[in-house]
């Protein structure tokens, strides 16, 4: 028997460590905390349009918050507020607070030196953070040199143990290769890799893994569970996949027409749902467990920028509204201590306060 | 009914009714490469009303196989047949009208439909085609869009004014107007919401149930493939190496490949267990693993499977898989 792979896997078994930070002080303030954010972006005609009303979201250290909702509900927008990458005449208002610096207040000096440093962030294409004509070992040490001032030798020894540490293969010899030359999945190890070359507090991964096939996801879905448990990563996970969500996640915030409508521990979400906008995300879903039952789609689809129903946004689409949801907006209210939802009429939150929660 | 069957025992002729590949290869050509086999003897059946699933990563040879189905590529070996005659390799001629029941929808819903022309007009072009009036063409294309789910009032409108979800439908619409009683659907919501995703599935399904159309729904996400289909094939590097009832296969997978896809799946239950990766990436076709394609990637892999290439085969009825080194104990119940 030789049983062969091509590739180290990250099941815990062959976990090597490779832990370079110091193990964080419980209790200390959060990595990120989002307060009131509210984005505008340019219409068409020129006049602001609200992408974002009204966020607020924190990351604690060591934890991975997910970000949920469907395409357009302005979950890569707070990303990008957040590096002051929002598109041209966007603009951000309330505060953003990496280790408690509001990025908001910054100049545009300190966001630059904020992003790559203390804030990293991982695409859906992981070409966009890779530069086709540089070698892999080129980009990964001129980061190291500019934002560490890192000599080459020393830089070059880190660069093999960024490699390493996301499990690419022979890392000495993937210095000198260029991105091409590695699949969609390994490609993303390196932006990774490139993403924690200066130790940030805080990454963003905005769909790390939704253009990766299922088996490849797995090894990046355990790449940053690893990178959390073993260096106290934090991460702002963004995705429209519940069940990345269900395998990653701390917690989850579930976002809607640029407002957080649930956010709570992932099981109490996922299991509990207490706003009908998640239940119908998870009734969208196959079943994980058996039974043909039909998929049930949320009618309609999710408002276009700038024209968010009046009232609670998801009215229109909503099985359980009433008369009065199109003209009083919800606010997020504290089901329990961690768990909060923005539906104050919602049935399902009725049933489940008769359970008893505290 | 047998979905998916070998090459050989062609007997009754209704077998012959809906789309066969027998033996399926597809090659590809390019300068200074090896020819690149990226599928390499397949075969399987759709017959009307049944829903077939093809899954396997990225690369693996399901668009080429969905290509080379419809006509859009020449077989380099084996057959494709659909109603009983070959399907014809057309490059951009129109379908015989023979063939016009078989019909493609693709992954990219903006890239299928003219950004430039109302959606009545290129839904009724099958109308036409077809030797009706246009007048015709804009009654079908109103019954057709209520079919999907949107309005008829939509005729007049053109693709840019809906969403991802909405385009897809409307592609629907449009190869509808043909009246397949066949359609491959190439990751068909591979590029939409949850929510989307699941009422385009929905779709596919109801015409499959109520019109008898035959499905061959290639994808890469299993759940959505084990929610539909009826029977799924497995496709590894060119080769399907397992397939079955869908139910059965996902319940009981016996080939280490389609174990590891199923378990790599991550489950929304909430329970924050994490999918089980499977190392390594599909290799590149132009140079393909000898013997058993998977075993560099195989973790129950001995010497030997570096040298024999398995057969696929039937250990249980309609249940079929290709690993030489389980192929002793495939026939006991799991
Ligand atoms: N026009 C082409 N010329 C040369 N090689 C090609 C061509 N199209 C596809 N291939 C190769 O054939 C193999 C199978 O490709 P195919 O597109 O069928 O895969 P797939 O299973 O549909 O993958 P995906 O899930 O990414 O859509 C791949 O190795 C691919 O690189
Ligand atoms: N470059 C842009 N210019 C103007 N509006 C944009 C731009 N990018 C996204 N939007 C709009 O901002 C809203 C939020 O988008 P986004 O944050 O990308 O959503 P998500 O990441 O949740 O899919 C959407 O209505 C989207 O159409
Ligand atoms: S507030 Fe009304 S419309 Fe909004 S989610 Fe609750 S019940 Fe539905
Ligand atoms: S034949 Fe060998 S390598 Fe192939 S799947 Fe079976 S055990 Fe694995
Ligand atoms: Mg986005
Ligand atoms: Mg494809």
């Amino acid at each position: 028997m030789t049983p062969k792979v091509t590739e180290m896997n990250e099941n815990p078994a062959s976990t090597p460590d490779t832990s370079t930070r110091e193990k964080s002080t419980p209790g200390a303030e959060p990595v990120l905390a989002i307060r009131d954010l509210v984005v505008e972006l340019p219409g068409p005609d020129g006049s602001p349009l609200r992408a974002i009303d009204g966020v607020d979201l924190t990351v604690g250290r060591g934890e991975i918050v997910g970000l949920a909702g469907e395409s357009g509900s302005g979950k890569t927008m707070t990303a990008l507020a957040l590096l002051g990458l929002l598109p041209q005449g966007g603009t951000a208002a309330g505060q953003m607070l990496v280790e408690g610096d509001d990025v908001l207040k910054m100049t545009p000096r300190q966001v630059r030196d904020l992003r790559g440093n203390r804030v990293a962030m991982v695409f859906q294409d992981p070409m966009t953070s890779l530069h086709p004509m540089l070698s892999v070992g080129k980009q990964l040490t001129e980061h190291l040199r500019h934002h560490k001032k890192l000599d080459k030798r020393a830089a070059n020894a880190r660069a093999v143990e960024l490699l390493a540490t996301v499990r690419i293969p022979d890392p000495e010899r993937a210095l000198g290769r260029y991105p091409h030359q590695f699949s969609g999945g390994m490609r993303q190890r390196i932006a990774i890799a490139i993403a924690l070359a200066c130790d940030p507090a805080l990454l963003l991964a905005d769909e790390p893994t939704t253009a990766l096939d299922v088996t490849v996801q797995a090894g990046i879905l355990r790449l940053l569970d690893r990178l959390r448990r073993e260096n106290g990563l934090s991460v702002l996970i963004i995705t429209h996949d519940l069940g990345v969500m269900s395998a990653l996640a701390d917690r989850v915030s579930v976002m809607y027409a640029g407002r957080i409508v649930e956010s709570g521990p992932r099981a109490d979400v996922l299991r509990e749902p207490r706003h009908p906008y998640t239940r119908g995300l998870l009734d969208a879903l196959p079943h994980p467990d058996g039974g043909n039952a039909a998929l049930v789609p949320i009618v309609g689809s999710p408002p276009k920028l700038g024209q968010a129903p009046s009232g609670c946004a998801f009215h229109p689409r909503c099985p359980h509204a009433v008369a009065g949801c199109a003209e009083e907006r919800p606010n997020l209210l504290a089901l329990t201590p961690t768990h909060a939802g923005a539906c104050p009429i919602d049935p399902l939150a009725v049933t489940a306060s008769k359970v008893g929660t505290p | 009914m047998t979905a998916l069957s070998g090459t050989s025992n062609l007997t009754v002729t209704s077998k012959d009714v809906g789309l066969r590949l027998h033996d399926l290869s597809v090659t590809y050509r390019s300068p200074g490469r090896p020819l690149v086999r990226a599928v390499a003897g397949v075969s399987l059946a759709v017959a009307p009303g049944q829903v077939v699933g093809l899954v396997g990563e990225s690369g693996c040879g399901k668009s080429t196989l969905g290509k080379a189905a419809v006509g859009l590529l020449k077989p380099a070996g084996g057959r494709v047949t659909f109603n009983g005659r070959a399907v014809d390799t057309l490059g951009l001629r129109p379908r015989p009208s023979d063939q016009r029941g078989l019909q493609m929808v693709f992954q990219d819903p903006y890239a299928s439909l003219n950004p430039r022309r109302r959606i009545g007009e290129q839904i009724s072009d099958a109308v036409v085609l077809a030797g009706g009036t246009r007048e015709r063409g804009r009654e079908t294309a109103r019954e057709l869009l209520e079919r999907v789910g949107l309005a008829a009032e939509f005729v007049d409108r053109f693709p840019h004014e809906f969403s991802g979800g909405q385009r897809q439908r409307i592609a629907i619409a449009r190869v509808l107007a043909a009246e397949p009683s066949c359609i491959v659907a190439d990751e068909p919501i591979a590029a939409l919401d949850a929510s989307a995703q699941a009422s385009v599935a929905n779709l596919l399904l109801d015409l499959a149930r109520e019109r008898n159309v035959g499905l061959l729904f290639i994808s890469h996400d299993l759940s959505i493939v084990r929610q539909i289909a009826d029977t799924v094939a497995v496709m590894y590097l060119g080769t399907v190496v397992e397939s079955g009832p869908t139910a059965q296969v996902w319940d009981d997978p016996r080939h280490p490949y389609s174990k590891a896809l199923i378990s790599a799946v991550p489950r929304a239950d909430g329970s924050g267990e994490l999918p089980v990766d499977l190392p390594g990436d599909v290799p590149d076709p132009a140079f393909p693993p000898t013997g058993c394609r998977f075993h560099p990637r195989c973790p129950i892999a001995t010497d030997a499977c570096e040298v024999d290439e398995p057969a696929l085969v039937e250990f249980l009825p309609e249940r079929r898989a290709a690993c030489s080194v389980l192929a002793p104990a495939l026939t006991k119940v799991g």
